[in-house]
C-alpha cells in the first residue's frame, strides 16, 4: 500500500486496485444480420414497422414503440444522408479510433428516422455544417464491427 | 400486527423467457423485451397502461454501465418514471418489493418490474463479486462464492452420511420438478437411485459441495406487472395479492466488520418477524408453496429448516419423507428451483413469480395437484441478504 504524499494527507493509506473485466456480447440475429450485411453486401439495412411506419437503423426486433415484431421487415437504405449534429473530438485516449481531433457525427440516413452515431472525414471541422450530405465510405478490411463502415464523408456538390 | 399498507397491491402480469445458456441470438434488450411482451400479454393491457417501469440485474454482470438506460429500446420505458436497482443476488425479489412499495404507497397504479442476467455473456462473475468486499478490511482476504460451509455444519451435527443423503435427495428432487417445468434450464433426468453414484462421482468443487449440488449459470429474464387493487380487479380475472414481505441483511462478514455477532441467520430473523406480524404460527400447516433460492442443495436443506421456523433434525426429516416433495406438506420450488434455472436477477423474481402462477393454477405442466392459496417466496443474495414474500390467493388477510 500506498500513503499519500501530500502534507495534510500524512500517514493515510490509499489502496492500489486493478480489476481484469473480460467478458462477452451476444449481439443477436437482428444485429449480426445489419453487420453481415455491410461486410458483404456493403448496404445498410433497417426494419420498418408496418404498424407505426418508423424505421430503425440500427435495426430493432421489436419496434420500441408498440411492440410490433418487425425484423423481417428489411428495407435497405441508402449510402447518403444528412449530418444532424456532430462533435469535435479534441481529447485524446487511448481507446478512441482515430488520432484527435476528428469529428463524430449523427448520420440519418435518407428514409430512415433514427439518427445514428459514425466519424465524419474528409473535412476540416471548421468547415462542417448541421444539414450537410454524406456518404457512408467503406473499410477496406472488415473488422464485423460497425467500423465495417469506415467513416461518412460529405457528398461532392 | 401486520406492516401497514396503504392500498392492497396485486400481481396482474407475469412473463418470462425460457431459461438457458444458449441465446447468443437475442441481445440483452431483445431478451428482456420477450419477457415484456409475454408479461403485457398475461396481464392484456399494453404500454400505454404502464407508469413506471423499475429494472435491475447483478451490476456491470454484463460489463454495461447503466444498463437500463440502453435497454428502454426493449423495456418500453421511453417517456415513464424508471427506476434501477441492484442488490446483488437478491435484486429481482427486491425489484417486487420495491415495486409493491410505489402502488401501495399511491405513487403509480400500475409498476413493471424487469429483472434479467445474461450471465453467459459475464466473464468472471467471480470477479465482480469478490470486488463488493471492502478493499482496506476485506478485500484482500475475500474468497468467492463458492463454499462448503453449510456441507460442514450439517455433516457435523447429523453425520456425514445422513446429511449427504438428504443433500442428494433434495438435489435429485429438485431436478425431478424441473424436468416438469418446460422453462426450465438443466433438466437431467435424475433418478433416485443414482444416489449413491453421485454422492460418490459428482466432481468436487470444495469439501463436501459437488458440481451437481450447485446452482446453474443461465441467462433469462423475468417481468411482473404491478397494480393496485381497484386496477387490478379491473385488469386481472385472478390477481395474486402481495400481502407482505421483509428485507433482512447481515454484512459482518464482508465490509463492515462491526456488527455484532448474530444468533440467527437472516432468513430466520425474516421468517419470524415476518410470520409473527402476519399471525402465522405454524408454516409447515399455513403454506401451500413455497418458491425457495436455494443456490445450492446443502443450502437448500440448511435453509428449510430457518424458513420454517424447525428445530434440530425437523427439516432433514422432512426431506427424508418426502414432504417438500409436489405432494407433501408443503411443496417446495415446483419450478425446480435455483440450481435447476439461475439467470441471477430473474431468479430471484421467478420466485414470486411462480408462486403466483401456481395460485393462478397457470403453471401448466408443472401446476401443483392441491389446490394453492397461500405461497411464500424467498430470495437471497449478498453475503447473507433474505427477502421474504407472502403471496395470497384471496384478500381475506386484514384483521388478522
Ligand atoms: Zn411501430
Amino acid at each position: 500500500m500506498n500513503t499519500c504524499r501530500n502534507e495534510i494527507s500524512k500517514d493515510c493509506f490509499v489502496v492500489p486496485g486493478k480489476m481484469a473485466l473480460p467478458n462477452q456480447y451476444f449481439a443477436g440475429r437482428v444485429g449480426s444480420k445489419f453487420i453481415i450485411s455491410l461486410r458483404d453486401s456493403r448496404k445498410i439495412l433497417g426494419v420498418r414497422c408496418p404498424k407505426c411506419k418508423s424505421v430503425y437503423v440500427p435495426p430493432l426486433e421489436y419496434c420500441e414503440k408498440d411492440m410490433t415484431k418487425i425484423d423481417e421487415n428489411w428495407v435497405e437504405l441508402g449510402n447518403e444522408g444528412v449530418l444532424t449534429n456532430y462533435t469535435v473530438v479534441n481529447y485524446r485516449d487511448a481507446h478512441l479510433p482515430r488520432k484527435v481531433p476528428y469529428i463524430l457525427g449523427m448520420v440519418l440516413l435518407d428514409g430512415a428516422e433514427t439518427p445514428f452515431v459514425h466519424i465524419v472525414s474528409g473535412i476540416e471541422p471548421e468547415n462542417v455544417e448541421i444539414g450537410m450530405r454524406v456518404k457512408a465510405v467503406f473499410a477496406d478490411k472488415t473488422t464485423n464491427t460497425i467500423l465495417d463502415i469506415d467513416h461518412f464523408a460529405p457528398v461532392e456538390e | 400486527m401486520t406492516k401497514k399498507k396503504n392500498r392492497n397491491v396485486g400481481i396482474v402480469g407475469i412473463g418470462m423467457t425460457e431459461i438457458s445458456s444458449h441465446k447468443e441470438d437475442q441481445n440483452q434488450p431483445e431478451m428482456i423485451n420477450e419477457a415484456v411482451r409475454a408479461a403485457l400479454a398475461d396481464a392484456g393491457i399494453t404500454l400505454k397502461d404502464i407508469d413506471c417501469v423499475v429494472h435491475g440485474n447483478m451490476e456491470l454482470f454484463e460489463m454495461v454501465h447503466q444498463p437500463d438506460l440502453w435497454h428502454m429500446i426493449g423495456t418500453g420505458a421511453l417517456g415513464k418514471p424508471e427506476f434501477r436497482i441492484t442488490t446483488g443476488g437478491t435484486t429481482g425479489m427486491t425489484l417486487i418489493a420495491a415495486s409493491d412499495n410505489l402502488v401501495a404507497s399511491g405513487m403509480y397504479d400500475v409498476v413493471m418490474a424487469i429483472g434479467f442476467n445474461k450471465l453467459q455473456e459475464a466473464g468472471s462473475t467471480t470477479g465482480g463479486i469478490t470486488n463488493m468486499a471492502d478493499p482496506l478490511w476485506y478485500r484482500h482476504l475475500q474468497t468467492g462464492a463458492l463454499t462448503s460451509t453449510s456441507a460442514n455444519m450439517t455433516i457435523e451435527e447429523f453425520g456425514a452420511e445422513r446429511a449427504r443423503k438428504a443433500a442428494m435427495k433434495h438435489r435429485i428432487m429438485m431436478d425431478k420438478h424441473a424436468g416438469l417445468n418446460e422453462r426450465a434450464h438443466r433438466r437431467l433426468g435424475l433418478e433416485y437411485n443414482q444416489m449413491e453414484d453421485l454422492m460418490k462421482n459428482s466432481p468436487p468443487l470444495i469439501g463436501d459441495l459437488r458440481l451437481i449440488h450447485m446452482c446453474s449459470q443461465s441467462d433469462g429474464a423475468c417481468v411482473m406487472i404491478l397494480a393496485s387493487e381497484e386496477k387490478a380487479k379491473k385488469i386481472s380475472k385472478k390477481p395474486v395479492w402481495i400481502r407482505d414481505h421483509i428485507a433482512v441483511h447481515r454484512e459482518e462478514t464482508a465490509s463492515n466488520a462491526y456488527f455484532p455477532i448474530l444468533s440467527e441467520n437472516s432468513h430466520r430473523a425474516a421468517a419470524r418477524k415476518l410470520f409473527a406480524r402476519n399471525g402465522i404460527t405454524n408454516p409447515v400447516e399455513y403454506f401451500d408453496v413455497f418458491e425457495m433460492y436455494d443456490p445450492s442443495a446443502w443450502w437448500g436443506i440448511e435453509w428449510l429448516r430457518d424458513f420454517f421456523l424447525l428445530k434440530g433434525d425437523e427439516a432433514i426429516k422432512m426431506v427424508e419423507n418426502g414432504d417438500w416433495d409436489l405432494d407433501g406438506k408443503v411443496p417446495v420450488n415446483p419450478s425446480g428451483g435455483v440450481t435447476a434455472s439461475n439467470p441471477i436477477s430473474a431468479t430471484a423474481m421467478l420466485k414470486p413469480a411462480e408462486v403466483a402462477l401456481q395460485i393462478r393454477g397457470d403453471a401448466g405442466t408443472h401446476q401443483l395437484k392441491r389446490e394453492v392459496r397461500h405461497g411464500l417466496a424467498s430470495g437471497f443474495g449478498g453475503v447473507m441478504w433474505t427477502e421474504l414474500m407472502i403471496l395470497e390467493k384471496d384478500l381475506n388477510w386484514q384483521g388478522v
